[in-house]
């Protein structure tokens, strides 16, 4: 084991994912996978679309069980967690949705002062000065009034944010926050993570394709890949990293152990089969 | 035998539907006292969408069944002599049968679909998921004050229906036709008993604002989170409802008026 290792290994987790195994129906997502989110760290798990990245910040926030295995969160066995319990973790957790996932009948303001409403018996003066802040802290306060659908894309994710941190949460799951961004706004919405982050003192889970805005802003990577770990380490370590999985997702090489191709008969049988038969 | 096992499959699957609705309709029912207490605001503002958006139609439609209705009426009753009578047959044809089961068919179509479309995109787009993760539950927040709209407003609609439409058949038979004023509504009022008819009419109106929002809400939050399967819960919701109503409706017509 090496210095770096053992360093970390030291370090408290906030989230242990052990031998998790899931799978929808029949179709395995996940079989046998260990991740441990670090107190207080920016970790990224990245791999391609539908490995399931989604999936394990679901099963993180017990929306779904898993068939076998551990996660457990802040002490807690999110697994077997009654709804009650269930319900306390959350209020803890932010979850960044791909979409924003903002209630489209309510305003900014009303968005964001939802969870407080909910959840708190605040006055009204009180809560305002909460949405005003969290606004202020994601650079939208003038947008207070705006709906949803006037929003640009950057700016719903960074209203949702706003929402996430309003009940102060200790941990925020972002579920692809950079995917169809233009660079700006992937600038800020990068600057934020970190940002909130050290600032409020949170543990953040980012999940992203986006190997170099990742390794920019993250503590610690995993690369997931067909229901595996198939890497992980600090983001110098993994630029250097040997296994082929992770080469090809780090260079972001078409081809390699992640097939370019859809499993299919060779193109030959396929192209001239017909004639030959 | 393919057949036979296909349809066994059919039914199956019918049932185990019903049964889940049955269950939805059940959690419902017991976070409603929690509803009342912490977001009676949120009842009004469905109470506006679900009964006021719901008015206009009701008003249109109910105005023309009413005049149709006199003027059929009329032209058969006077044959016989018999247009004095025109009043109570009007109205009691309204307030049995053509009130709750007529609103309750427009309610299903204007209401009843734009709630399935509602909770549909809100759970495709992640709203209702959002929710939970929030520690909100969408059955309490979401779908319990549209449940309670709809069966507040579904017995009013049919009521003020029926109104409009007795309203309506007055205006062709007597302002029109020539009937006279106060046969009209004197042979109303004593052809029309207030247990046997209105009440009945009111209890139907109540099962139909049951139904018709329950399966609305049920196939909006049952929906498969996309654009096509949201769009096949609205049309199951509007046949499913309205078959419903004139299901139940021959059904209560034998309990309550079988004699
Ligand atoms: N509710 C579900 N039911 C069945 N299959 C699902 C469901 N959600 C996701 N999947 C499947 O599971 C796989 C992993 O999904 P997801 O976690 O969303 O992947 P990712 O976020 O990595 O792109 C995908 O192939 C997807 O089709
Ligand atoms: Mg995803």
């Amino acid at each position: 084991m090496s210095e770096i290792d053992a360093s970390r290994a030291a370090l408290p987790s906030l989230v242990s994912i052990r031998d998790l195994k899931f799978g929808y129906g029949g179709r395995k997502i996940f079989d046998g996978v260990d991740v441990e989110i670090k107190r207080g760290q920016v970790t990224t798990i990245m791999g391609p679309s539908g490995t399931g990245k989604t999936t394990l910040l679901r099963l993180i926030g017990g929306q779904i069980k898993p068939q076998s295995g551990e996660v457990v969160v802040d002490g807690r066995h999110v697994p077997k967690l009654s709804r009650q319990g269930l319900y306390d973790l959350r209020r803890r957790i932010g979850l960044l949705f791909q979409t924003g996932a903002l209630f489209t009948g309510l305003s900014v303001y009303d968005n964001v002062a939802f969870p407080l409403r909910e959840h708190t018996r605040l006055p009204e003066k009180l809560i305002r000065n909460i949405v005003l802040m969290k606004l202020e802290a994601v650079g939208l306060r003038g947008a207070r009034d705006l709906m949803p659908a006037e929003l640009s894309g950057g700016m719903a994710r960074r209203v949702a944010l706003a929402r996430t941190i309003v009940l102060d949460p200790m941990m925020i799951m972002y579920d692809e926050p950079f995917t169809g961004q233009d660079p700006i706004t992937v600038g800020v919405i990068m600057k934020l993570i970190r940002q909130l982050n050290d600032t409020l003192g949170l543990t953040s889970i980012v999940i992203s394709h986006d190997v170099q805005e990742a390794s920019s802003i993250s503590d610690y990577l995993y690369v997931l890949s067909g229901g595996k770990v198939v890497g992980e380490g600090a983001p110098d370590a993994m630029k250097t990293n040997e296994s082929p999985w992770v080469r090809q997702f780090m260079q972001g090489a078409p081809d390699g152990p992640v097939p370019f191709h859809y499993p299919a008969d060779p193109i030959d049988d396929d192209l001239f089969g017909m004639v030959t038969a | 035998m393919t057949m036979l096992r296909n349809l066994g499959h059919w039914w199956l699957g019918i049932m185990a539907r019903m049964g889940r609705s049955l269950i939805f309709l059940v959690q419902i029912l017991f976070g409603m006292h929690e509803l009342l207490l912490r977001h009676p605001r949120e009842v009004v503002m469905q109470l506006y969408s679900v009964g006021v958006l719901s008015l206009l139609i009701i008003l249109v439609s109910g105005l023309n069944v009413g005049m149709v209705l006199g003027l059929q009426m009329y032209n058969t009753l006077v044959d016989f002599g018999a247009e004095a009578a025109l009043g109570p047959v009007v109205a009691l044809s309204l307030v049995r049968e053509l009130g709750p089961v007529v609103a309750g068919l427009l309610f299903a179509g204007r209401a009843g679909s734009a709630l399935t479309a509602e909770i549909g995109l809100m759970k495709a787009t992640e709203q209702l998921a959002g929710m939970e993760m929030m520690a909100v539950d969408p059955i309490r927040r979401v779908v319990a004050p549209r449940l309670l709209a709809g069966i507040i407003s579904m017995p009013l609609l049919a009521a003020i229906f029926s109104a409009v439409g007795i309203w309506g058949a007055y205006f062709v038979g007597v302002g029109l036709l020539g009937v006279d004023e106060g046969a009209f509504w004197s042979q109303m009022q004593a052809q029309i008993d207030w247990r046997d008819d209105v009440l009945n009419g009111v209890i139907k109106s109540i099962v139909f604002g049951v139904v018709v929002t329950w399966i609305a809400v049920y196939e909006g939050f049952d929906s498969v989170p996309t654009t096509e399967g949201v769009s096949r819960a609205t049309t199951r919701t509007v046949v499913a409802a309205s078959l419903s109503v004139l299901a139940l409706d021959f059904l209560l017509t034998a309990m309550m008026f079988n004699k």
